[in-house]
């Protein structure tokens, strides 16, 4: 535990015993890859209005059980998903529901910024375009300025908003990409490694960023980083050979876990 | 010894050398007791390079020498009395070239020894008998200046050969010796071999550049030539073309031009739409199985060779709009029509546009997509707000290949356009490009004096301006699209 900071554990302490309702819960989820199953039956709960972190060795199952919550997973011919996922108590898998509306619900951060090469503008204004959500320049305006500000990036490219989205630095374009998923107002973000390719001041922006967003949004969020689950996180899953292994508020999960298995991850033992 | 022969005999050497080169490096680090700087093998290679280039160079420079300066020599001799009446000198030259040509295949027979050569000079009727038995067919009997011509013709050949075997035996064994020698653990010989290869791969590409200025220069010195005969501005703006063969032509090349820009337009209009749908199908929507099948089954197109495009032009499409479309509206009567050329060479082209842009799709990041399904779009939101955005730069560049393809095309356009000169709007009326009236100009026997067949250069100089600007510029598009992702 030395390597979290006092006041970062007093901080999970505090949040991590709010009791909250679920907003997603996975039920008995399998995922198959052609042959290869690469989730067994996994239950997890997602409560509301929190950041929950997936943490695990590499090739365990975070980023597949991620993309199960908004079915990125459709995109692969040769995955396929089994047991059900529920948003607000509704199976996302049922065939009455309408993907696109989904992932409008459930936005998606991947792990390497992705700007589309548009300007700055048009990148933010993509998804309200797409989902109709404004039609008058200034509405456009306004959702691109508040996403930006929200995801505090406003500032730094207020004055080149035409200039392409491409041509920001590293951490910037990631923000961009946060902004562009609130622009949609989506209630649940999901953030693959957000922070893998950026470097520790760009990502301790991007971690406070994570903090304020969970005022108004559910965030579940897949890292390798102990400190950062430690950091952002009130509730933490430890996944390992696509078995959900143990999931509880995270103080408990870095202090005193259940499972010898987490402990040894935590401790970097094996993964 | 024929050049071939020399050639085999080094190419011996060579391989010698690089024994020779791999066992003297090994026995020299053994009796130093020393670490070789480089494998021995690279030892081998030095020896075999200093062997065969130096020498295959200097046969190949004497290989193309030598006939310039014998030729020079030997011309210099033949008095102007035995040139015809209004001939000329390099004709007379091509029959001393046969004479000796024959002469030597008449020795090689054994037939015929050195010494009755002497006695032929003595007979000169019999000469033209002798060598029409070795299949040299002489049209006029051999004047006697021609026949010493051809003897020392003869002459200086042998021994201008001889000298060139040592001279290339020579090199190949001293520049072997001298690499050998030099042999010690110390030398580098593994940057000397990679020195000798990046030479070789340098000198490659100059040989395609050097080409592509000798083509230009040579265009160019005909062009500058013709616009010494013709003025420049009727070549540039007059509108009509019809060249006399007895002098006084208009050469203007607006009908020309206009009638590549017509065709190439219908033939782009028909490619770029379907070429387009096709590639975006194959990227985007088709199974790997699917696109495995299809993508080579529609490159076949463009492996066909343009002359049965011509033919299904000619045979097909043309009688079909014909009977079917300009008749019954009243706009024509003739099979041969910019329509005609245009759909069938559009056919031809939809495959460049296709693979190409497919490719170039399937380069956009897969991460692009993500983004895009990420925030809830579909697919074909995804295809036109993001995808083909990103392709755009890459797909025009497709298009304007295709476009340069379709400017140089010749016999599609000769089959299907046909070959008269015309500036008009009906698509259903005959007309020709540039390609077909460069052919056209040159056929025939003439010699490049006059300015009817000089236009072919002036013509085939600015199709090449055309060409070469539209290339630029797509590969200036290209090349700034491949910059954005990275
Ligand atoms: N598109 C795919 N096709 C086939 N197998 C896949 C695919 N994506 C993931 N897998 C397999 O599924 C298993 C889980 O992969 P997943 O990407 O979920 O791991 P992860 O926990 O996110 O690992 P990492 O921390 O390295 O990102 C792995 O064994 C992987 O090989
Ligand atoms: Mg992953």
């Amino acid at each position: 535990m030395n390597m979290l900071t006092d006041a970062a554990v007093e901080e999970t302490l505090q949040s991590g015993s709010k009791p909250a309702a679920s907003k997603m819960a996975g039920k008995d989820v399998t995922v198959h890859y052609g042959e290869k199953q690469a989730l067994f039956g996994v239950n997890l709960e997602v409560p509301e209005r929190q950041v929950m972190a997936l943490i695990g060795p590499s090739g365990c199952g975070k980023s597949t059980f991620l993309r199960c919550l908004n079915r990125m997973n459709d995109t692969i011919d040769i995955c396929r998903v089994g047991g059900s996922i529920l948003l607000d108590g509704e199976d996302i898998y049922d065939p009455r529901i309408d993907v696109v509306e989904l992932r409008a619900r459930v936005g998606m951060v991947f792990q390497k910024p992705n700007p589309f090469p548009k300007s700055i503008y048009e990148n933010v204004a993509y998804g309200p375009r797409i989902h109709g959500l404004a039609s008058k320049k200034s509405e456009f305006d306004e959702v691109v300025e508040t996403s930006l500000q929200k995801a505090g990036l406003f500032n730094e490219v207020k004055d080149r908003l035409q200039e392409p989205g491409t041509g920001l630095s590293g951490g910037q374009q990631q923000r961009l990409c946060i902004a562009r998923a609130i622009a949609v107002s989506p209630e649940v973000i999901l953030m693959d490694e957000p922070c893998s390719a950026l470097d520790p001041i760009a990502t301790a922006k991007v971690e406070e960023l994570i903090d304020e967003l969970r005022e108004n949004y559910t965030i579940v969020i897949v890292t390798h980083s102990m400190q950062q689950a430690a950091r952002v996180s009130q509730r933490t899953a430890m996944f390992h050979l696509g078995n959900l292994v143990e999931e509880g508020p995270t103080d408990k999960m870095f202090t005193n876990p259940d499972d010898k298995r987490t402990q040894d991850y935590i401790t970097g033992r094996f993964g | 010894m024929t050049p071939g022969i020399l050639t085999i005999i080094v190419l011996v050497l060579t391989m010698a050398g690089y024994i020779l080169g791999r066992r003297r490096a090994l026995a020299v680090a053994k009796r130093d007791g020393v670490r070789l700087h480089s494998l021995p093998g690279h030892y081998g290679q030095a020896v075999a390079l200093f062997t065969a280039v130096p020498a295959l160079l200097l046969m190949g420079a004497w290989l193309f020498l030598q006939p310039l300066l014998i030729e020079n020599q030997i011309s210099s001799q033949i008095p102007d009395s035995v040139i015809p009446e209004g001939g000329a000198r390099s004709l007379v030259m091509a029959d001393v070239r046969r004479i000796a040509g024959g002469l030597d295949r008449l020795v090689e027979a054994g037939s015929f020894g050195e010494d009755d050569l002497s006695s032929m000079r003595a007979d000169f009727t019999s000469v033209r008998g002798r060598l029409a038995e070795v299949g040299v067919a002489l049209g006029s009997d051999v004047a006697p200046a021609v026949f010493d011509a051809a003897e020392s013709y003869r002459g200086i050949a042998n021994t201008s050969s001889l000298l060139r075997n040592a001279a290339v035996l020579a090199t190949a064994l001293g520049f072997g010796f001298l690499a050998l020698r030099r042999i010690r653990p110390t030398l580098r010989a593994r940057n000397v071999s990679e020195t000798f290869i990046r030479s070789l791969l340098i000198g490659s590409s100059l040989v395609a550049i050097l080409t592509t200025f000798g083509i230009v220069a040579s265009l160019l010195f005909e062009t500058i030539h013709f616009f010494r005969l013709y003025p420049a501005r009727d070549f540039f703006f007059s509108t009509v073309w019809n060249p006399q063969f007895r002098g006084g032509s208009d050469l203007g090349i607006l009908p020309l031009l206009w009638g590549t820009f017509y065709v190439s337009l219908v033939a782009l209009l028909l490619a770029v739409p379907i070429g387009l749908m096709i590639a975006v199908y194959l990227a985007e929507y088709s199974g790997k199985a699917l696109r495995s099948f299809a993508k080579p089954a529609i490159e076949i197109l463009a492996g066909i060779p343009t002359i049965v495009y011509g033919l299904f032009a000619l045979i097909t499409v043309g009688p079909f709009l014909r009977d079917w479309i300009a008749q019954p509206l009243g706009l024509g009567s003739s099979s041969s029509s910019v329509l005609t050329a245009g759909l069938v060479m559009g056919i031809m082209l939809i495959p460049f546009v296709s693979s190409l842009s497919d490719d170039v799709i399937n380069a956009v990041p897969q991460a692009m997509r993500d983004g895009s399904y990420g925030l809830g779009a579909t697919q074909s939101e995804t295809i036109m707000r993001v995808i083909m955005p990103a392709a755009l730069p890459g797909i025009v560049g497709a298009i304007l290949l295709a476009a340069s393809r379709a400017i140089g095309e010749t016999m599609i356009v000769v089959m299907g356009a046909g070959a008269a000169a015309r500036l008009g709007l009906n698509p259903l009326e005959a007309m020709t490009t540039v390609t077909v009236k460069i052919v056209s100009q040159l056929t025939g026997d003439t010699e490049f004096a006059s300015p009817e067949t000089l236009v072919a250069f002036a013509l085939g100089l600015t199709l090449f301006v055309f060409t070469l600007g539209l290339n630029i510029l797509a590969l200036y598009i290209v090349r700034k699209y491949r910059e954005q992702y990275e």
